[in-house]
């Protein structure tokens, strides 16, 4: 196992303005599970095949640990890089069985067979795929053919395992038993994993860290619960979770992470680690609804989500998320009260209006 | 700039090596065609402007060219008519029996075109036994029918008609379902939709079909010379087979210049045809499908019994004559049980050395082609998809040239070729060696299309999964993309063989004594009367080429879409 160190690394594609990947400084720690997050085209999956080595960077340096694997005069293809990848259409060789397809790294490298058999089993016990070994790729279901990939990629003990969208082609049943099978194998061997999604769910239950992703570049790299709650830029807040963005001006100094500030008219405490602030993320816990008093609302529209109900709100001119546990109607008034929103500099972008939700 | 110049050269170093397997692909396959037109624009030594005059005011060549195009013209209107009406009927009734049916007029074009010369012309005549079998013979001294242009179109009109039947059938495939379904909610039915809907649509590919059919009959070689050489009546390829072979190569410069006019008018053929396929995808949206069931209800049986009564007058009709000859002791000796006779088999597969000599040949021929092509097949379609480039994708346009261009031009252009090898003092000419070089350029693109299109069916990640576990260019090769492509290249092997075995054309030219193959074989027999025996060694071949297509229909089902070409 070993970290990854990225920086300034760049990929251009022949006949593109834009850059695919614009100058990505990052570093991914031994061991540590890390998503990569984004809309499709933002330039995540760019950024593992460049980690694998099947593409080569137009400038910049890539590290695995203290070896350069990608850099000005040096490019070591994908088969030296020891690296591990498992494919969304799972990649499984069709005309070998799920031993042989395990096998097969193992072969490249050379080992003796009785070392083989013993690694293979291991691997296959591992991923549950035991009873499994001399049948066909094409004999298995998607969750299995999921297990031989990993399996597969895990036997050579590869300094990082790379995923690509591995759950993309699962029902969503198979999908939660899937994730856990990751997270499990992600603590018993202790692999350095990137995993590129383009699903918030899966990549806030499963990574240590999540590097959310825009046109090219890392908009925010951190812990889940960091991004939810302390997002950097509209994007991020915008992307990522329920709930509003809205322009915000400071009111007066930073005390410690307390600030005043100014928005929708009222004057709100709102957390922040600098005093210069352009917006707030209001999430849908932020705000508690009142039947008297606070901020005047009306409700736009009320969803029901099961246990609860989402209303969109309009506290005129910048809508807001809430949830209710009763319903509401369109047209409804209703006063709130907005504790502890994050504000956060973000001169680019203007305020984002209130979203559906990506995924209820 | 220098730096990422240098990391690309440090990486990929192995596909950079595997596009060197491109020189020699270029030379052989592609280098007597380009040897063949700096000739004709005069950068070659022999030819002048001289040569051109001469041999272009020269009657002769007039003549040749005048009845090179009427019997190609001839040909390609039967063709139209035998390849449209089995078209229409199998891919737009309920005949049944489809396979069966593609299956049999498939073997007329893959049996070589002297053999199919050969049985026709033990069908009529006056000494054809079956017919005095039946009593119905003409009389003595009476002329050979088919000896004739009428003859000549008559064959070619047969040997062609699947051309323009997989063309079109093809074309009919690609009309969207939904084209046919609006014009039934229009009211429109059966034949008028037909007529009105899927006609017009289909004409594009019709005519493609036309083109190639008008080509490939312009380039026959083996029908005009069994039918045209005693009647006296030569089309552009018999005029040059006749020079060369009376003359020697010092006539080359001229002869040069008749394949270049032949080259010519099929280049005009082939992008006549190549347009019409393209103008055909034009503004055809929509899902494809079968376009239109007609359900036949009565008409059904007496269809299926024209089809195949069809089907037996082409194929089993002069298959029947050509076997009876075969098995009579001499010539004009009727076929009854007590003079059949195994003998001309016993002679022509075991004893005469000449036919033995030209089996060994072949099949050594064809072997070595279909061996060479494969290993050759698999890293070029690979290069191609993977690592295209400007000169891959002009490759993939050009391969199809020494196929599609006549075998005799291409014999031309091989000698011209391959008759002083550059820097040496060696030639090929006369060795058995330019025959293989003639086929590994002429077949080259039979074995590549198939594994063509399996390796662009296969998912990248395959090999970018293999690359990950640490193989290299090579390794990967050999156990991921051979195996998966192994049954295309498998069944490409296969037509290679085919084709080769039954190649008259371009080995005609090539030939010398010791080096002779089948085609020439069968084509000297019946030349110097031995009809007997060069119909036992045809029938044999007809045999081999009816087991071998066998094995590729049986295949059929485990083969990538496209591969099997009678299989679209």
């Amino acid at each position: 196992m070993a970290e990854l160190i990225y920086s300034g690394l760049t990929k251009r594609f022949d006949g593109t303005a834009a850059p695919a990947l614009d100058a990505i400084d990052a570093r991914v720690g031994e061991g540590e599970f890390v998503a990569l997050l984004g809309p499709s085209g933002c330039g995540k999956t760019t950024l593992l095949r460049l980690t694998a080595g099947f593409e080569e960077p137009t400038a910049g340096t890539l590290h695995m640990g203290a070896d350069m694997v990608a850099g000005p005069g040096r490019f070591v293809p994908p088969e030296d890089r020891g690296v591990g990848i498992v494919f969304q259409s799972y990649a499984l060789w069709p005309h070998m069985s799920v031993a042989g397809n395990v096998a097969y790294p193992l072969q490249v490298r050379g080992l003796k067979p009785a070392d083989r058999r013993a690694r293979v089993a291991e691997a296959l016990a591992l991923t549950g795929l035991t009873d499994f070994a001399d049948r066909a790729p094409s004999q298995l279901s998607g969750g299995q053919r999921q297990r031989v990939a990993l399996a597969r990629c895990l036997v050579a003990e590869p300094r990082a395992v790379l995923l690509d969208e591995p759950l993309a082609n699962l029902d969503l049943a198979l999908r939660a038993s899937m994730q856990d099978a990751f997270a499990n194998f992600h603590q018993r061997t202790g692999a350095t994993m990137l995993y590129v999604t383009h699903d918030q769910g899966e990549a806030l239950a499963l990574a240590d860290r999540i590097a959310v992703m825009e046109a090219g570049r890392i908009r925010q790299f951190a812990a889940p619960e960091v991004l939810y709650s302390e997002p950097a830029d509209c994007f991020v807040a915008g992307f990522l979770g329920d709930g509003a963005v809205v322009s915000a001006q400071a009111a007066g100094p930073l005390a410690g992470r307390d600030l005043p500030v100014v928005a929708m008219g009222q004057t709100l405490t709102a957390r922040a680690r600098t005093g210069a602030i352009s917006h707030l993320s209001i999430r849908p816990e932020d705000i508690t609804l009142l039947s008297e008093g606070g901020v005047r609302a009306s409700v736009l529209s009320c969803t029901y989500l099961g246990g609860r109900f989402r209303l969109r709100l309009d506290t005129g001119g910048e809508d807001l998320v809430a949830m209710s546990p009763q319903r509401a109607a369109p047209g409804d008034h209703v006063g709130l009260r907005i504790t502890a929103p994050w504000a956060f500099h973000d001169p680019a972008s203007p305020a984002a209006p209130a979203r559906e939700p990506a995924h209820a | 700039m220098i730096a990422s110049l240098t990391h690309r050269n440090s990486s990929r170093s192995e596909g950079r090596l595997l596009s060197l397997l491109l020189v020699p692909v270029v030379l052989i396959a592609l280098g007597p065609v380009v040897r063949l037109l700096l000739e004709g624009v005069g950068v070659g030594s022999g030819l002048t402007g001289d040569h051109l005059a001469t041999v272009l005011t020269r009657d002769s060549t007039r003549t040749a060219l005048i009845h090179s195009l009427v019997t190609a013209a001839g040909g390609t209107l039967i063709s139209i008519l035998i390849g449209a009406a089995f078209a229409f009927l199998v891919a737009l009734t309920d005949v049944r029996g489809k396979a069966a049916l593609v299956f049999c007029l498939m073997v007329p074009m893959m049996i070589p075109p002297q053999i199919t010369a050969l049985a026709w012309m033990q069908v009529m005549g006056p000494s054809s036994v079956l017919l005095r079998m039946l009593g119905i013979a003409p009389p003595l001294g009476s002329p050979q029918p088919l000896h004739s242009p009428g003859g000549i179109i008559l064959l070619l009109g047969i040997q062609h008609a699947s051309i323009v039947f997989l063309t079109l059938r093809a074309g009919l495939r690609q009309i969207p379902a939904d084209l046919v379904e609006a014009a039934r909610m229009s009211g429109a039915r059966g034949l008028k939709v037909w007529a009105q809907i899927v006609l017009p649509l289909s004409l594009p590919a019709l005519g493609a079909g036309a083109a190639m059919a008008f080509v490939t009959a312009l380039g026959n070689f083996g029908i005009p010379a069994m039918l045209g050489i005693p009647a006296r009546y030569s089309t552009l390829p018999t005029l040059i087979y006749q020079r060369l072979v009376g003359l020697g190569p010092s006539v080359l410069p001229e002869v040069a210049v008749l394949a270049l006019i032949i080259g010519v008018v099929a280049i005009l053929g082939v992008l006549l045809g190549r347009w019409l396929l393209a103008r055909r995808s034009y503004g055809l949206v929509g899902l494809s499908g079968q376009p239109l069931s007609i359900v036949l209800k009565g008409g059904r049986l007496p269809v299926e019994i024209a089809l195949w009564a069809f089907i037996a007058a082409i194929l089993v009709l002069p298959l029947t004559a050509l076997l009876f000859t075969s098995l009579i002791p001499a010539y004009g000796v009727p076929l009854t049980l007590d003079t059949l006779t195994f003998k001309a088999w016993v002679e022509a597969l075991f004893v005469q050395p000449v036919t033995r000599r030209a089996y060994v040949n072949s099949l050594m021929l064809a072997t070595a082609a279909a061996a060479i092509l494969m290993a050759v097949s698999l890293p070029l379609a690979w290069l191609m998809a993977r690592r295209p480039s400007r000169l891959t994708r002009s490759v993939d346009a050009l391969v199809d040239l020494p196929y599609a261009l006549p075998g005799v031009v291409l014999s031309i252009a091989c000698i011209l070729a391959f008759i002083d090898l550059p820097f040496t003092d060696l030639t090929l000419y006369g060795t058995i060696w330019i025959i293989l070089a003639a086929y590994l350029a002429r077949f080259l693109v039979v074995m590549l299309r198939p594994v063509q299109a399996s390796v662009s069916q296969l998912d990248p990640a395959m090999e970018e999964a293999a690359a990950a576990a640490g193989a290299r260019l090579g390794r990967r090769l050999r156990t991921i993309v051979l195996p998966l492509a192994a049954p295309a290249a498998a069944a490409g092997a296969i037509l290679v063989f085919l084709t080769a075995v039954n190649e008259l054309t371009v080995s005609a030219l090539l030939w010398s004594s010791g080096t002779e193959t089948l085609g020439v074989v069968i084509y000297n027999l019946e030349d110097s009367g031995e009809t007997v025996m060069a119909s036992a060694l045809a029938m044999s071949i007809v045999v081999l080429i009816v087991c071998l297509m066998g094995c590729v229909q049986l295949a059929a089902r485990r083969l990538p879409k496209g591969v099997v070409p009678w299989q679209s």
